[in-house]
């Protein structure tokens, strides 16, 4: 069981490794998008294992399901010219790949020496616990405010994306409701006489 | 089980990774937006890993807020992204200069 656990968090966590490098590095951005997917999905298999399974499924539900497809969406709207976007790419290899191995090494160092990494490991998780639950008891109580706020910034994200890509062309057909409801019976019904003249 | 430093060392990879796309993919708007995707994943990581080794859910609720936040801005951004796409024929970085003078 132990054993498991720890093969298959190398096994995602390489294969997340792999994929966000596949993501910077693609030569399509449809490609970058997939990529992120794969990305996205090792990730919440990583939750999984450390017991978070409702953002495991948040996860993937709104990341993948909503958020990777509206950058998909985007990405095959857009005719793109991709070579003018990839020059300059080696030119900021150099620098980039500095300032990660830099990073990088600054960020694992203190990770091993700082007494936070030697925090002892957690026993393992009952069989019998519900973190959907937990997390709404403390979500629905504590975080009460904090939660109805992200609802609001959702609602703002709905409005500004809506208002910014909303766009009346002239030469589209659309529906005037108000029109349609103020129209009177005559303006569309006009009576006819078919009876003819009398023998 | 896994020590809790090898977690935070993903989340520094993860993080790094997602550095050098900004620094790569300087022209492309899109992928720029997905290296900040990538850059909130492995906060998120560090966050629920403190929230199981520290025995304590308020990690996993933040990295809910962050997912909201993160979402929102996926939203937005695409949809600027649209609009100036719409307005300009490109989305090279370098092309964004409308407001200078």
């Amino acid at each position: 069981m132990m054993l498991t656990t720890t093969v298959l968090f190398y096994v995602f966590s390489a294969v997340l490794l792999l994929s966000a490098l596949l993501v910077i590095t693609a030569r399509n951005p449809v490609y970058s998008a997939l990529y992120l997917v794969l990305a996205f999905f090792n990730a919440a298999a990583l939750f999984l294992l450390l017991g978070a399974e409702f953002l495991g499924l948040i996860l993937i539900l709104v990341y993948v399901g909503a958020v990777m497809v509206l950058f998909l969406f985007v990405v095959m709207m857009l005719d793109i010219n991709l070579e003018r976007l990839k020059e300059g790419f080696l030119r900021y290899l150099p620098l980039g790949l500095a300032i990660a191995i830099v990073g990088v090494l600054e960020m694992v160092a203190v990770f091993w020496t700082a007494p936070i990494g030697r925090v002892p490991a957690p026993g393992p998780i009952s069989a019998n616990a519900d973190n959907t639950r937990a997390l709404g008891e403390l979500l629905y109580t504590h975080y009460l405010y904090p939660f109805e706020i992200a609802a609001v910034i959702l609602l703002v994200a709905i409005i500004a994306a809506i208002a910014l890509t909303l766009r009346r062309r002239p030469d589209t057909k659309s529906q005037v409701v108000g029109k349609q409801v103020a129209v009177a019976v005559r303006e569309r019904l006009r009576m006819v006489d078919l009876r003819g003249p009398k023998p | 089980m896994i020590p809790l430093s090898h977690w935070l060392i993903l989340g520094a990879l993860l993080f790094s990774i997602g550095v050098v796309g900004i620094f790569l993919n300087r022209k492309n708007v899109i992928i720029l937006l997905m290296a900040i995707e990538i850059l909130l994943l492995a906060v998120n990581i560090n966050f629920v890993a403190f929230s199981r080794y520290l025995g304590n859910l308020q990690g996993q609720i933040f990295v809910f807020f962050v997912l909201t936040v993160a979402a929102a801005e996926a939203a937005i951004g695409l949809a600027i992204l649209v609009v100036y796409f719409r307005n300009r024929r490109s989305i090279n970085v370098e092309d964004i200069d409308d407001l200078r003078g």
